[in-house]
């Protein structure tokens, strides 16, 4: 009886030394977690809300518009208002987009097998991982600035599709760059021991195995860069001018989708091709990315 | 510096590349020709034993190159500032440094060129939309990593990926026609300001800031979660006193790259802002930032306005090379604690 009255009371005792546990005590920690929980879950819920409401947005406003899709997409606009298609646009898109990806490629997969392979941890190689991060954190726009003073001007270049390439191409590189690292250094060791212990040089080895391992995911890095590349308004606004060309040359200027649904939207005189070229944009980049993802799923299950 | 390929494979800490090792150490050093004298001394020379001296140059060559490649990125942010600077600094000597980031008023007609609007309404847009969107995006990490389930989280991430790479000036098509209208209704403005760049940046950060706080929370051991659950504790309290805890490094990382992503956002702000150079009177105002000035003002800018447009290009390249240093700062300091 005396022994369990002393304990009782010390039992109050710790918990009154302890006032914050007991307040807490007072409301259940199950009670806690259900909220919590549920917050976090309506966190989440609003994240894909926004892409989702985002994504019907454009598709509802765009496929509108879209009557048409292979006249939208295949003739010029006509008129002051840019009524009828946009073919140029795309054009322009597609040539900057892929003259960059052509640039940057070998420059990235290759900036990325040294850091992988032959890079020792030291002063060069935290300046070159320094480097990358900061030329992927330049905003946009300081790019486009950096592509007009140095392609455009300096290099005399002019407002074309080399200059937008250019441009553009240091905005993919830290991109390439990294992803291209991690893959190579997600092939496993024992693959390059076996290369090694075939005699195989180191140049073989990583030519010849590791780069070959790593292709699907360096893949998915180019695509997701590309992606970006395609969707980049403020960098090649500065680089490859806003005249509605079809460019056959790399040295000539035209208008990319971006820069298109900017104009159409800002202007406000016809939001009609604003909003078809949004979706069509919108689509594009969608497809590099979803590409991007049904790459790395295959390989995952080719690999186990 | 006398021989890249072998200092290359001996000082590589563990043996990553043992064969690798073998073979440059029995390579013979340039002058040396003939075949190595490392070859064993029992037995005939094997090929396996030595390369070539042609090999050896044409190895050492393509690592050269492969250097000059990663290089590339040195020379691309050195070339930036020095460009974008060549442009820029003479704003700096013209008005001095003091008067172009003191000054208050940004009226290029009358020939002052004061940023410090400029900066104030960047700031207060990033730090809204931080606000609004770092919450939202560590609730949506901490979701993928330990609240969903593997077939929820198969369909969530995707969605937080895909956002990530719709272009930017989608969203802002998003903001200008969906989201203004509505601000512009119940506010009964025209709905350009503050309110409507806070909601866009904030969707636009979040896949950035919920994709490395994911990362993150990964990395945090799984013995340390059932440590926690093992005393007792509800997975909130777990994710709440331990895993944010343990990951907040990387957590913070995560936040002042979404940050650098607000702050040198262009295109979406632009067509949101509604872009007047004063410090709103309200958040339903329209204002300027430093990235909206640049395009809005470009096209028709000359002589000392285009200097200075550059020279606000200068302020926000330091200011993205300002966030990637301190990120830097902040991992060594996490390392070194732990």
């Amino acid at each position: 009886m005396s022994d369990t009255g002393g304990r009782s009371e010390k039992t109050n005792a710790s918990a009154s030394g302890v006032p914050p546990t007991r307040r807490r005590e007072l409301v259940d920690k199950r009670v806690t977690n259900a909220l919590a929980l549920g917050v976090i879950w309506c966190f989440a819920l609003a994240t894909v809300a926004a892409l989702g409401s985002l994504l019907l947005y454009v598709v509802i406003n765009g496929a509108r518009e879209l009557a048409n899709p292979i006249e939208f997409i295949f003739s010029w606009p006509k008129g002051v208002n840019a009524e009828g298609g946009i073919w140029p646009t795309i054009q322009s898109t597609l040539y900057a987009t892929g003259l960059a990806m052509i640039i940057v490629t070998p420059i990235a997969v290759l900036a990325a097998v040294y850091l992988a392979e032959y890079a020792v941890q030291g002063r060069l190689v935290s300046v070159i991982r320094f480097a990358a991060d900061s030329l992927a954190s330049v905003p946009s726009i300081v790019m486009g600035l950096f592509g007009l003073a140095l392609f455009v001007e300096a290099a005399g270049i002019g407002f074309s599709a080399l200059s937008a390439a250019l441009a553009l191409s240091f905005l993919m590189l830290p991109i390439v760059m990294r992803t291209t690292e991690e893959a190579i250094r997600s092939v496993p060791k024992y693959i390059r021991w076996g290369s090694y212990g075939l005699g195989a040089s180191k140049w073989q080895t990583v030519s010849r195995v590791v780069l070959p391992a790593a292709l699907p995911r360096i893949l998915t890095g180019l695509l997701l860069a590309t992606g970006r590349a395609a969707g980049e308004t403020a960098v090649v606004i500065y680089t490859m001018g806003t005249s509605l060309n079809a460019p056959i040359s790399p040295l000539e200027g035209g208008r990319t989708m971006p820069v298109h649904v900017m104009l159409m939207a800002m202007e406000g005189i016809n939001l009609k091709a604003a909003y078809g070229t949004a979706l069509l944009l919108v689509i594009m980049v969608l497809a590099f990315n979803l590409t991007a993802r049904y790459i790395v799923r295959r390989t995952r299950r080719m690999q186990g | 510096m006398t021989d890249p390929l072998d200092r290359g494979g001996r000082a590589t800490p563990g043996d990553r590349r043992p064969a690798a090792d073998l073979l440059h150490r029995e390579a013979p050093a340039p002058g040396v020709s003939g075949p190595s004298a490392l070859v064993p001394p029992a037995g005939p020379p094997t090929r396996l034993s030595t390369i070539s001296r042609a090999t050896y140059l044409k190895e050492a060559g393509l690592k050269n190159l492969f250097l000059l490649c990663a290089c590339v990125a040195v020379a691309g942010v050195l070339l930036i500032f020095l460009f974008v600077g060549y442009r820029g600094f003479p704003i700096f000597g013209k008005l001095g440094i003091a008067a172009f980031l003191g000054g208050r008023t940004w009226s290029p007609s009358a020939g002052s060129f004061g940023v410090l609007s400029l900066i104030i309404n960047s700031l207060l847009a990033t730090l809204g939309a931080l606000a609004i969107g770092a919450p939202l995006a560590i609730g949506t990490a901490v979701f993928l990593s330990d609240v969903a389930s593997p077939r929820v989280r198969e369909l969530v991430r995707p969605a937080v990926e895909l956002l990530a790479g719709i272009p930017s000036v989608v969203y802002g098509l998003f903001g200008l026609l969906a989201l203004r209208p509505i601000i512009a209704k119940t506010s009964g403005g025209l709905g350009f300001g503050l309110a409507a760049a806070w909601m866009i940046l904030a969707i636009m950060v979040v896949p950035t800031i919920a994709a490395i706080s994911e990362d993150a929370l990964r990395s945090v051991p799984d013995g340390i979660r059932e440590a926690s659950y093992a005393m007792g504790a509800t997975k909130w309290q777990t994710i709440w006193r331990v895993l944010l805890p343990a990951a907040r490094v990387g957590i913070i990382d995560a936040v002042i790259l979404g940050m650098g992503r607000a702050i040198g956002e262009t295109m979406a702000v632009l067509m949101v802002a509604g872009n007047a150079a004063v410090v709103p009177a309200g958040i339903f105002k329209p204002f300027l930032t430093l990235t909206t000035v640049i395009v809005l003002e470009m096209p028709y800018a000359s002589g000392d306005h285009r200097t200075a447009l550059f020279g606000v290009a200068i302020m926000l390249f330091l200011i993205s090379m300002a966030f990637v240093a301190s990120i830097r700062l902040i991992s060594r300091l996490g390392r070194e604690r732990s």
